[in-house]
C-alpha cells in the first residue's frame, strides 16, 4: 500500500511532463509560423525551428560538443559543471539564508518589539528588485577588504540570494516558534524552565511543520536568486552567464540555449530533493496537530 | 497542625484593559488543607481559572498573598511543589505517551532509571502501560487528558491544580475519570484544586465546594461534602440521596435562592 502511495505521484508528474512535451510539439505542427499576433501584440509564439525546436533536437544537442572544434566536450558535460558551480553557490546562499532567517525568527519570537521593530522592514526588503541591488552589492563589496583577502563577485551572488533566501525562513519560522499553544507553553512556564530550554524543547520541534514548506520555498529562492544574480553581476562559470551566451551567440543551434535551462532546472529538483530528505529525516516532529 | 496546602488571603485581582481595568477577584480568602479535594465552581467570569493560575504563580494578585505550603507561589512554582493540568491536554505531538509523562522529569534532570520506573508506575497508574509508545494523535480525548494527568503526577507533587481537565470530554468519559480521579486522589494523598463547571462533578470528587459569583468574583459560599472520604466514593454515590442534596445545597448557593428539588437534578450550570 505504500509502495502504491509513493508511485502514483511520480507517474503523475512523469504524465505532466509528458503532456507539457505533447502540447509543444502539437502547438509547433499546427501553429502558424508567424506565431499568433493580436493587434501587434505576439500572444503566441513563432513555431519555427530558431523560436521553438523540437525536443528532439534539445535532447540531441546535448550529447554533441560545444562548438565545432576538435577535442571540444560533450555540451552536457559544460552544462553539468556549470550547474554544478551554481549549485555550489546557491547551497551556501541557503545556508546563510536559513541562519539569518532562524536568528530573526528567534529574535523576533523571543522580543515582542523586535517583531514590530523589524517585520515591516523583514516584508519591505523582499520588494526591492534584485536588479537594483546586483550593482550596489559588488559596488560595496569592492570597498571591503578583509586583511589580504579581497571581495570576490561570487561574494557578491552570495548575498544578493541569500537576500532571496532568508525571507521565506524568517517568516515560517515565526509562525512556527509561534505555534505552540497556550497550554503548553505555560506548563513549560510551571517547570520553571527558562527561555533557552523552552525553545530547544517545545518551540524549535513544534516549528519544524512550519520550517520545511520555509526551507523549500528558500531552497527555491536561493537558486532563482543565484542565477539571476549571476547574470546581473556578470559572474562566469554557472548557468546563469551560459544562459546569455548561448542564446546570444547560437543562431542556427536552436538545440543549444535550452541546455543552460535544464541545467538550472535540475539544480532546482536537487536543491528540492535536499530539502525533502531533511523533512524525512525530521518526520517525527511533523505529526498532526493534536486534537483536544 | 500541618501547613495546609494552599493559602490565599484577601487576594485581589484585576486586569488591564483599555481605558481603565477589570477586576476578576476581590477579596478572595481561601485554605486549602494538605490531602484536601477543593472544588472552584461558578459561572463564567466569576474568576475561578484566574485563582486556580495565581496558585500556580501564571499570573500573579494585584494585591494579597498566596502562598503554597508555606512559600510564595514563585518559589512554590520553582521548587515544583505542584504537578498542573489544563483542559487542553497540551501534549507534545512528537513525543510517544511515556515521553511526555517524562518530560517534566527529563526537564529537571532525573536519573534515566528512576525516569524509566516512574513512567511505568504513572502509566499503569492511569491504565495507559499499553499505549506507552503511541503518539498522542493515536489516542481518544479521554487518553490524552490521562496523559496529561499522569504527568502533572510525575514528580509526585502534594498538590494538584486542575482547570476543567474534564471540560472536552463527553459526559460518560467525564464520569470515568472523575472515578479514576477519585482513586488516584486516593493513593496519591494530594491535594487537589479542582476548577469545574459542572455541580454533580465538585461534589462528587470534592471534600469542600467553593462557590464563586462574577463580576467581579468572590467566593460567595463554601459548601461541604459529607458524603464520607473521597477515598471510598465509587459509582454507587451518584445514586445516593445525600448526593442529590449536596448538589442542591451548592446549586442555591450559586442561584443564591433555594430552587425546587426537581431543579436540582439538572447537572450542569453551562
Amino acid at each position: 500500500m505504500t509502495r502504491r502511495r509513493g508511485v502514483r505521484p511520480v507517474l503523475f508528474g512523469i504524465a505532466g511532463i509528458m503532456l507539457l512535451g505533447v502540447v509543444w510539439e502539437v502547438y509547433k505542427a499546427l501553429g502558424p509560423v508567424k506565431g499568433v499576433v493580436i493587434n501587434g501584440l505576439t500572444v503566441l509564439p513563432r513555431t519555427d525551428d530558431q523560436s521553438m525546436p523540437h525536443l528532439l533536437t534539445m535532447v540531441t544537442r546535448l550529447g554533441e560538443p560545444v562548438l565545432a572544434e576538435p577535442g571540444s566536450l560533450p555540451l552536457w558535460q559544460v552544462v553539468a559543471t556549470s550547474a554544478g558551480f551554481t549549485l555550489g553557490l546557491a547551497a551556501i546562499s541557503w545556508l546563510i539564508g536559513v541562519v539569518v532567517g532562524m536568528l530573526l525568527a528567534v529574535l523576533m519570537q523571543r522580543f515582542r518589539t523586535a517583531e514590530s521593530a523589524l517585520l515591516p522592514w523583514v516584508i519591505l526588503s523582499q520588494t526591492v528588485p534584485i536588479i537594483a541591488l546586483a550593482p550596489l552589492v559588488s559596488g560595496v563589496g569592492s570597498q571591503v577588504r578583509f586583511g589580504d583577502a579581497v571581495w570576490q563577485d561570487w561574494m557578491s551572488v552570495v548575498v544578493i540570494a541569500s537576500y532571496l533566501a532568508f525571507f521565506p525562513v524568517s517568516i515560517g519560522a515565526l509562525r512556527g516558534l509561534e505555534a505552540p499553544e497556550r497550554a503548553a507553553v505555560e506548563l513549560m512556564h510551571t517547570y520553571a524552565v527558562g527561555w533557552w530550554t523552552t525553545l530547544l524543547r517545545l518551540r524549535l520541534p513544534a516549528a519544524v511543520p512550519y520550517l520545511i514548506p520555509a526551507l523549500r520555498l528558500g531552497a527555491a529562492s536561493a537558486v532563482i536568486g543565484t542565477v539571476v544574480a549571476e547574470v546581473s553581476i556578470g559572474l562566469e562559470g554557472g548557468v546563469g552567464r551560459m544562459m546569455i551566451e548561448f542564446a546570444s551567440g547560437s543562431s542556427g543551434d536552436p538545440g543549444k540555449p535550452w541546455a543552460p535551462i535544464f541545467g538550472a532546472i535540475l539544480i532546482g529538483l536537487i536543491a528540492a530533493g535536499i530539502v525533502a530528505l531533511l523533512g524525512t529525516a525530521l518526520k517525527k516532529y511533523r505529526r498532526g496537530e493534536i486534537a483536544a | 497542625m500541618t501547613t495546609p496546602a494552599v493559602t490565599a488571603s484577601s487576594v485581589s485581582k484585576s486586569f488591564a484593559v483599555k481605558g481603565g481595568s477589570v477586576s476578576a477577584l476581590e477579596g478572595i480568602d481561601l485554605e486549602v488543607a494538605a490531602g484536601e479535594f477543593v472544588s472552584l465552581i461558578g459561572p463564567s467570569g466569576c474568576g475561578k481559572s484566574t485563582l486556580l493560575r495565581l496558585i500556580a504563580d501564571l499570573d500573579q494578585p494585584t494585591s494579597g498573598t498566596v502562598t503554597v505550603f508555606g512559600k510564595t507561589a514563585r518559589q512554590a512554582r520553582i521548587d515544583q511543589n505542584y504537578g498542573i493540568a489544563f483542559q487542553q491536554a497540551g501534549l507534545l505531538a512528537w513525543r510517544t505517551v511515556g515521553q511526555n509523562i517524562e518530560l517534566p522529569l527529563e526537564l529537571h534532570r532525573v536519573a534515566k532509571p528512576t525516569r524509566r520506573a516512574r513512567v511505568a508506575e504513572l502509566l499503569d497508574l492511569v491504565g495507559l502501560t499499553d499505549f506507552a509508545d503511541r503518539y498522542p494523535e493515536q489516542l481518544s480525548g479521554g487518553m490524552q487528558q490521562r496523559v496529561a494527568i499522569a504527568r502533572s503526577l510525575a514528580e509526585s507533587p502534594e498538590l494538584l491544580l486542575m482547570d476543567e481537565p474534564f471540560g472536552a470530554l463527553d459526559e460518560m468519559t467525564r464520569e470515568r475519570m472523575q472515578n479514576e480521579l477519585v482513586r488516584i486522589k486516593h493513593e496519591t494523598g494530594a491535594a487537589v484544586v479542582f476548577v469545574t463547571h459542572s455541580i454533580p462533578e465538585a461534589v462528587f470528587l470534592s471534600d469542600r465546594v467553593v462557590v464563586m459569583s462574577p463580576r467581579p468574583g468572590r467566593i460567595q459560599e463554601v459548601v461541604p461534602v459529607r458524603l464520607g472520604a473521597t477515598g471510598e466514593r465509587d459509582e454507587n454515590l451518584r445514586e445516593a440521596t445525600n448526593f442529590f442534596s449536596t448538589v442542591r445545597a451548592v446549586r442555591e448557593a450559586l442561584h443564591g435562592v433555594p430552587v425546587a428539588e426537581s431543579a436540582a437534578r439538572g447537572v450542569d450550570i453551562r
